[in-house]
């Protein structure tokens, strides 16, 4: 093992403290309406943590209905086409649904039965998480709302059919910009108003606490399987981790286990859009500054006079002017580096993973390979990178069509 | 230290005089700068002669989550025509030029205040002639953020008390809250769901056990009857989304104001004023 887990005061995995925060960063930042029903989330799943029911029903889940563990792939061509380190895929696009999101919507939705919730809202963007929230809503039987942005619905019809399917009520949300945010918005207005029967499921690290640390604990079956599986297959622990960040939950699942080994590289890659300096980007650390959103204070895209600013990225999954508060911290405390990735150059990484290794990433962990692309060199052929691939790219092929100028 | 300075305010003493006359607060809401800077100027200074006796000013934002579509729309409109924090300030300013006694209270999301500085956000509402502000997304659990510096400054922290506040939270909630109390009579965003007078009444009443502060009653009060409905039960009410409503029906479809505006909300307000006073 290459070093020693830190002790509880001096960890990076202690985080947050018990009003919800990393730092300055996290909080409940939300209405009086909204705060008993928090405080109750969070009760109910400290109890459900207790409870080896729950973490036993969740495997069951995992293990049969996703398919988990996911393989732990040695992209052996790519490695060699970059001449750096010898590069894993942690496949979590090869998951029921597609995505790493269902990890998150497996655990909330059975915290949801737990505290006898009649009815499930969510938020999403792309669709990948209203997809994975409509999925366990329709196997667990439960009614199930998403909100999703006017806008997004036209660009995303495939996903929005397939929430359709699984039986899921699919609300545009006009109001805003018409985007995730609005989206998210709206959730918790629908949450305000319907308090005593509705669970609302929150797609990423974000939101006021206890979200951002439930939601990463769902996902650190990500890094904790990425953990077990690197020691089988290499005896050893990685030297670089890398992942791509909308608001950041793959990441933060990936990262969490690792943090406290110091000599372990950890970046998290945003979605540069257009260029940092175009002002059309989705970079909340790399080009925003702290502000509260959403429940939480983070890192938000947003003007001088602190009115939030609509994200670009081609990725729709990147698309948030936020990101989780953890990351935020792990920011300035500079555990993780945090970078950033262009629209072009994640289409580029997109073209060569298909034709490397036969996977067709989504745009998420394209912006996380087009990384990998740009630091290959500074690792040497013994050491060993992790990637999480997050998402397959079926969803992604029109877009990347009409990006590449190209009729299908 | 800021019990006592704040127990001889425009708030305390708006209420106090109300008291003596047996009469009930009605307390208006407008977003600043809705639909622009100059309008809604117009609009406020307007507001005392037409009968209101506390104004709340909404600070624009552009995420306002807790509010339903009426103010949703409002926020949008001043920001689309350059409102922001420092120009709401500048409101206040130019109201207290003429009136010194009509309490104003800003109302908004921490965000802008957050980015502004706190700090001097508390010192220029103080300068500018503001009595208390209620933040809607700053619970009890982020008092030290900014109500603990509006204190400090001297500003009253006004905080919602809402149909979900049970007996375990009224205590945490009401700490801190001075000037006033503000119950949001119904689940849900401002402006959507009507406030039934009963429920109003049984609420009204549990809160007294818990508070000696006036009690204004919000959300969802729409026409001048059930204004006086409302009031019946409480020491005052607030109407927000019928009024803002109001604003945009008389807007052309440029967005530009109509002529008629801010007398037609102007007669609306009186209405509402009359029907709280005969209450």
């Amino acid at each position: 093992m290459s070093s020693i887990d830190k002790s509880v005061t001096d960890s990076y995995r202690s985080g947050p403290d018990e009003t919800g925060h990393f730092g300055i960063y996290g909080g409940r930042f939300v209405a009086e309406t909204l705060m008993p029903l928090i405080l109750n989330v969070e009760k109910s799943y400290r109890a459900a943590c207790q409870d080896p029911n729950f973490q036993n029903e969740f495997d069951y889940y995992a293990e049969h209905y996703i398919g988990r563990p996911s393989p732990l792939y040695h992209a052996a061509r790519l490695s060699e086409h970059l001449g750096g380190p010898k590069i894993y895929f942690k496949r979590d696009e090869l998951n029921h649904t597609g995505a790493h999101k269902i990890n998150n919507t497996l655990g909330q939705i059975l915290l949801a039965r737990r505290m006898k919730k009649t009815r499930i809202i969510a938020e999403t963007g792309a669709g990948q998480h209203g997809v994975a929230t409509a999925t366990v809503c329709a196997l667990f039987d439960l009614p199930c709302v998403v909100y999703m942005g006017e806008t997004d619905i036209e660009r995303q019809a495939p996903n929005v059919f397939r929430m359709k399917l699984l039986g899921a009520e699919v609300v545009p949300v006009t109001s805003g910009t018409g985007t995730l945010k609005d989206a998210m918005n709206e959730a918790l207005r629908d949450w305000v108003a319907n308090v005593d029967t509705t669970f609302y499921i929150i797609g990423t690290v974000a939101g006021p606490h206890p979200y951002p640390e439930m939601v990463r604990n769902f996902q650190s079956v990500i890094g904790n399987e990425t953990r077990e599986q690197i020691l089988a297959a290499e005896n050893r622990l990685p030297d670089c981790l890398v992942a791509c960040i909308g608001g950041g939950s793959n990441a933060m699942g990936l990262f969490h286990p690792f943090l406290d080994h110091s000599d372990i590289r950890i970046i998290g890659v945003e979605a540069a859009g257009l260029g940092i300096d175009t002002g059309k980007h989705a970079a909340s650390i790399t080009g925003g500054q702290p502000g509260v959103l959403h429940g939480n204070r983070t890192f938000l895209l947003q003007t001088d006079d602190g009115q939030i600013i609509d994200a670009h990225s081609i990725s729709a999954g990147l698309d948030y002017p936020g990101i989780g508060p953890e990351h935020s911290w792990l920011h300035e405390t500079g555990r993780v580096e945090y970078v950033s990735i262009t629209d072009h150059e994640a289409l580029e990484a997109f073209q060569l993973c298909c034709q490397t290794e036969g996977i067709i990433p989504a745009l998420e962990p394209a912006h996380a390979l087009a990384h990998v692309m740009k630091i290959a060199g500074e690792f040497d052929q013994d050491q060993i990178l992790v990637m999480n691939m997050c998402g397959r790219g079926d969803k992604d092929v029109f877009s990347v069509a009409e990006a590449l100028g190209q009729q299908i | 230290m800021s019990a006592e300075r704040l127990s001889d305010t425009r708030i305390t003493r708006c209420f106090a005089r109300l008291a003596e006359r047996k009469s009930k607060a009605f307390v208006a809401f407008l977003t600043g700068g809705d639909p622009n800077f100059e309008t809604s100027q117009q609009l406020i200074c307007g507001l005392p002669a037409a009968g209101v006796d506390l104004i709340e000013i909404g600070i624009p934002f552009s995420d306002p989550m807790a509010d339903g579509p009426a103010i949703q729309a409002s926020s949008q409109r001043a920001l689309r025509n350059g409102m922001t924090l420092a120009k709401t300030l500048d409101l206040v300013r130019i109201f207290r030029q003429t009136d010194n006694d009509t309490p104003i209270v800003l109302m908004g999301y921490y965000n802008p205040i957050y980015r502004y500085g706190a700090d001097r956000f508390v010192q220029e509402c103080v300068t500018a002639g503001a009595d208390g502000l209620i933040i809607v997304d700053l619970p009890p659990e982020e008092d030290a953020e900014l109500c603990e510096p509006a204190l400090t400054a001297g500003l009253h922290w006004i905080r919602l008390v809402t149909p979900s506040t049970d007996d375990s939270r009224i205590d945490a909630v009401l700490h801190n809250v001075s000037g006033f109390v503000y119950y949001i009579s119904v689940l849900g965003v401002t402006g959507t769901r009507l406030a039934m007078a009963d429920h109003v009444e049984q609420a009204v009443e549990r809160l007294r056990q818990y508070t000696d502060l006036p009690i204004a009653v919000g959300f969802g009060i729409k026409t001048p009857e059930h204004a006086r409905s409302v009031a019946e039960h409480a020491d005052g009410i607030v109407i927000g989304s019928a009024i803002v409503d109001l604003v945009k029906l008389n807007l052309d479809d440029q967005g530009h104001p109509k002529e008629a505006l801010v007398s037609e909300v102007h007669e609306f307000v009186r209405q509402i004023a009359a029907g709280v006073s005969n209450g």
